[in-house]
Order: structure tokens, then sequence, then C-alpha cells
């Protein structure tokens, strides 16, 4: 017993693979995530600052830019009320084919996004099951906004539902039955405890969900008529720019993605660290 | 407010909870449901309160038919198990919140609330917490905010679900007086689930014993523990000893006793289990006439005002088990391995065919 070893030798693993484990993580971001965002920023600005700036404001990107906040505002309030509403019905009541539903639930990550778009083309489009209809009745899905919103909803479905599912299990109902005895009527109690407790929850599936809404590309492409300035979202518009050979412009409108990209994280970050605080008290 | 509850029934899917259900609670009764887990004493708890509905049967509340009523209409105060205080609102407002969810014309104003609420925690003897999150308590001290969280609304019917199932044994038999205190200066009816048959003899005007969805025996804790209806209940409540004979005869023929049957096993033939408590026998040195078993001393647990002592039957190798004072103790001068005769100062018998598993 001549020398005291640290406890934790026997418990972790040797340094050098701990090092090697670690360097090769590092590495991977760094190649993966780090220089292409950096690359991104840098052809953004290969130009200068001005050229930057006309690109952005080019008529086509500003179109781009509200089409797809646009989007994104009408998607994301559906799912989060369909999230919850999915999460509600699992968690708080039994019915059949309930494990049906939460298996489907999933089924938009589970497809390739072109096959969810492709669906609505199927449904809706000139020769799909209500083309003819909606024809007679000039009604535009396809190939215009609603299409493009149906698209997004039903690739971004599953991010509320899923974020809300655990939260809400753990939770049980003992709070909510405690509010009804107590007096309150079923909406008091989704206000006043329901809700307070999956707040942030709820706020980090929208945002995730709202990522999700802005950057999506393969399904809302098949249903888009990439007329540009017209009904092309921010992915689509660079694709268009990039296959122009424009490439500042192209670099520039992807650098205003990945920014919310990253504004998203920073915000995603916040309220874990938030949530974090109010765990440990 | 007295409760009524006619023959209710409740299944889970396969599984029969409750099962023709009759019990009535008068007003101002402090009334305990007893039984092992899964005997379905939390159901009809939550039957009564209109947070589970009966597949058949009714409540009825103070004459008055509640059994379709909903939960948050019935005005009781429910305790949960596991308390549900509201994790997001602080001490103070966990208590108001059955104050701050009346309607508009029924809810006295922002100050009658908070002022309501203070005094309701200093009933509950947490003043000067009234601004913590449910988190930064204690287990007892979260019992009685869920406990003054239930009485803001001023029930007539007080509902507890093992209140005091989460708790040190200490701060347990301390909220248990308080409890009874609380009980009898409000005039409530209550009614309270549990499985600890100390607390429901300790805390209860009547006990309920429960087992399989069916009540077993009603009575005042004296009753139930004194002259226990079914082999059941004998074993539920306290240390039992079972001897096996038979009834024949208007004879019960139990080992080496003979004593008349039961009026009830009179014309049966069957066979027969006597219980009896440990502190019935009488351990004696000499065979004094009476019914008598022959036994040796196996073991002696010497330590406190009582003595027990464990036995082994001479004649079918059973163990007994038996309990006398200290004086006695001494006066017998008991060393383990001696012969002795005990003797049941009181047996009951009942016909072995009955299933008395707990």
């Amino acid at each position: 017993m001549s020398t005291v070893r640290p406890i934790t030798a026997s418990t972790t693993e040797p340094a050098w693979v701990r090092r090697l484990l670690i360097a090769a993580v590092l590495l991977l971001v760094m190649v993966m995530l780090i220089l292409p965002l950096c690359a991104v920023f840098q052809q953004a600005f290969e130009n200068g600052a001005a050229a930057y700036w006309a690109a952005i404001r080019d008529d086509d990107s500003v179109a781009a830019i509200k089409l797809t906040l646009l989007i994104a505002a009408i998607a994301v309030p559906l799912n989060l009320v369909f999230g919850v509403a999915a999460a509600w019905a699992i968690t708080k009541f039994d019915f059949p084919l309930k494990n049906l539903l939460s298996t489907l639930i999933d089924l938009p990550f589970a497809v390739s996004p072109v096959i969810s778009g492709l669906i609505f083309v199927l449904l809706f489009g000139r020769r799909g099951y209500f083309g003819p209809w909606l024809e007679n009745h000039n009604i535009a899905i396809v190939f215009a906004l609603p299409g493009m919103v149906l698209a997004t909803v039903f690739v971004t479905f599953p991010f509320v539902a899923r974020e809300l599912i655990p939260v809400m299990q753990s939770l049980g109902r003992d709070e909510e039955q405690a509010a009804i005895v107590l007096g309150a009527t079923g909406w008091q109690t989704f206000w006043r405890i329901s809700l307070p407790n999956i707040r942030w929850g709820l706020l980090y599936a929208v945002i995730l969900c709202n990522a999700r809404a802005m950057g999506e590309f393969g399904a809302v492409s098949v249903v888009s008529g990439h007329v540009a300035g017209l009904n092309n979202t921010i992915p689509l518009q660079v694709e268009l720019f990039y296959d122009d050979y424009n490439f500042s412009g192209a670099f520039a409108l992807a650098s205003v993605l990945a920014m919310l990209g990253v504004v998203t994280l920073i915000l995603k970050k916040l309220i874990e660290w938030r949530t974090g605080i109010r765990a440990d008290a | 407010m007295s409760i009524e509850v006619s023959h209710i029934s409740k299944s889970f899917g396969g599984f029969q909870a409750l099962n023709d259900i009759n019990l009535k609670v008068e007003s101002g009764e402090l009334v305990a449901l007893l039984g092992p887990s899964g005997c379905g004493k939390t159901t009809l708890l939550r039957i009564i309160a209109g947070l589970e509905a009966a597949d058949e049967g009714s409540v009825v509340v103070e004459g008055k038919d509640a059994t379709n009523q909903a939960a948050r209409e019935r005005g009781v105060g429910f305790v949960f198990q596991h308390y549900a205080l509201f994790r997001h609102l602080s001490v103070l407002e966990n208590v108001a919140f059955g104050l701050r969810v009346r309607p508009r014309s029924l809810r006295p104003s922002n100050a009658e609330i908070k002022t309501k609420a203070l005094e309701l925690l200093r009933l509950v003897q947490l003043e000067g917490l009234e601004k913590r999150s449910p988190s930064e308590l204690s287990g007892g001290q979260r019992q009685r905010v869920a406990l003054a969280r239930a009485l803001a609304v001023e029930p007539n019917v007080l509902l507890l679900d093992e209140p005091f199932g989460a708790l040190d044994a200490q701060v347990r038999i301390e909220l248990r007086r308080w409890l009874r205190r609380l009980h009898d200066d409000l005039h409530m009816t209550s009614v309270f689930v549990t499985h600890d048959q100390e607390e429901a003899l300790e805390l209860a005007d009547r006990v309920v014993v429960m087992n399989k969805g069916q009540i077993e025996q009603i009575g005042t804790p004296q009753e139930v523990y004194e002259r226990p209806a079914s082999p059941f209940v004998y074993h539920f409540l306290g240390s039992v000893n079972l001897f096996h004979g038979r009834v024949h005869n208007g004879r019960a023929t139990i080992g080496s006793l003979d004593i008349a049957a039961p009026d009830d096993l009179i014309n049966t033939e069957s066979k027969a289990v006597g219980f009896v408590r440990p502190h019935e026998l009488e351990i004696s040195r000499s065979p004094n006439g009476k019914a008598t078993l022959q036994a040796r001393v196996s073991h002696i647990h010497a330590v406190g005002a009582t003595i027990r002592v464990e036995l082994v039957d001479a004649s079918t190798r059973e163990f007994i088990s038996a309990e006398l004072t200290r004086s006695r103790y001494q006066e017998l001068a008991l060393v383990v391995g001696d012969q002795v005769y005990v003797t049941p100062s009181n047996i009951r018998v009942f016909a072995a065919d009955l299933d008395f598993s707990i």
C-alpha cells in the first residue's frame, strides 16, 4: 500500500481510450458540423457584405423568406394543437387501437419526405382522388400554399406529440384529478394545471418543430410549383439559386436559414438550462 | 354528512375490484377502509369521490343520489396517497386553488382567498412556509398542505387515500393524532384507506375490513379485533394461532382439546380451524383439568412489558405463540425446553372449507 491510486481508475476506461474517443468525436463534429457551417457564411460573404445584402434583398429571396415564415406560422400552431391533443389522448385515456395511434404518430419520421410530398399530390393533384372536384371548385392545393402547409404539417407532426408523451406519462393524472375534486372545470384544469406542467416540454417541442418546418425540403419540394417569388421557400430558393450558378445568392440565403437554426439551438439550450434549474429545485 | 354506498360493483377488464359493496357512514364518523393491497379499498374511496364510476350500484350523500354527479360537484375533500400537490404553484396557491377556480359569483375576493389560505396553513401548522414550492417541503409538510388544500373548499366529507403511507413511523404517529383532533374539531365525515391495521384500530370510530372486493366485517376497532367475523379478519388483525381439527356431533375436537362447537356449526360435519390470539393462551406447569395442550418452550422473547413465548405443540409439532405478563412469566420461571400445558381462554372455531388465505 505504498501508492494511493485514484478511485476512478477502477471505474473508468484507461486514459488513452478516453482521449481517443473524445478526439474522434471532436474531429467528427469539426468536419461534419463546424466546417460546413463556417463554409456557408464564408461563401455568403465572399463577394463582400454589399453583395450579401443585395442577395438577401433580392425580390425572390424576400418572397422565399416571407413564404417560409408564413408556412411555419401556420404549420407550427396546427401541430401544437394536434400534438397536445394526440399526447393527451394517448397518455390520459384508454381506448381501442391506442397502440396503433401511438405508432402512427411516428410515421412521418419513418417515411421519406419525398413520399410525404407525393401522397399529397396523389390526393389533391390534378389526377388525384380529389383533384377533379377541387379543380371544378377552383381550389388549388397542390403547387400552392395549402399543399406546402399540408406537407410541412405532415412532416413535422411527430415533434410535439413525441416530446410531450413521456412528459405527460411521468406527470400522471393525480394533479388533474386533485384539481377536479377541488371543483375546477376541465378547461380550468387544463389551463391552470396541465399546461403549466408541460410548458417547458411544449416550448422545446415547438422550437424543434419550427426548425424543421422552416428547413423542410423534400416534401415541400414535391408539392411546390418551384415558381421563384411565388411558391419557393428558403430551402427551395437556395437550390434554385445554386442551380443558376448564383452562389453568393444561394449561400446568402442559406446563411439566413443556418442563422435561424443556430438561434433555435440557442433557445433550446436556454430552455434545457431553465428546466434543469427547476428540476434541481 | 352521511354517505351511503349500495350494491356497488366495479371491475377493471377481467378483474373484479369490488363486488356488491354496501356501506353506510354516519355523519361525523371517522371510518377506516382496511385491507391488503388489491382488496378494492382505494377503488371504493375513489368511487365515493367520483373519480371512478361504479359499474353497478349507487352512492348517496346526505340523502341525495350522487351516483351520476361529477367529482367536481360532489364537494368532497380528497387527499391523494402521494399528495398530488400542484408542483408549479406555491404552497399558498395550492391551498387557494379550490377557491380560485370557483365561478365568479361564488369566488371570494383575492384578499379573502389569501386570508383564508393563510388561516388554513396556520391550522395545519405550516405558518411561514406559504411562499415555498411543494418540492421544498418534507413528506409530512406536503401531507399537511394536501390536507389544507382539501379543507379550503369546506367539504363536509373528507376522503384520504393511505394518508400516512409514505411517512416515517415517528411523523406518522404524530399526524395520526393530529388528524383525529382535526376531524373532531371540524365536525366532518371522514373515510380513510389504509393497509395498516394499527392505524385503522387506533384512529377510526369504525373499521371496514375488506378482502378481494368484498367487505369482511364492519365494526368498532374493539369489535373487529375481539370478535372477528371471519378467518380472514382474524388473520389480518393481529397475530393469531391456528389449530386444525374437526367438528362432529356439536363438538369441536382440535388436537387434544374438546370444546362445544359454535352455533352455526352445530349440525355440520367438517374439518375445522380454531383461532386463538397469543394473549388468550394461558401457560401452566401442570394440567389443570381444563382442555389443555401439551407443548415445549422453544424460544422466549423477554423484552418489553409483554413476554412472547414460542412453543411447539407436543402432538402436532406445530408452532404456537403465546404472550404473558412479566409477572406471570417470573412466577412460572420458564426456560427454553420446559414442558408446559397450554390452555386457550378463548377460541373461535370456523369450518375449514372457508377460504381464509390472505
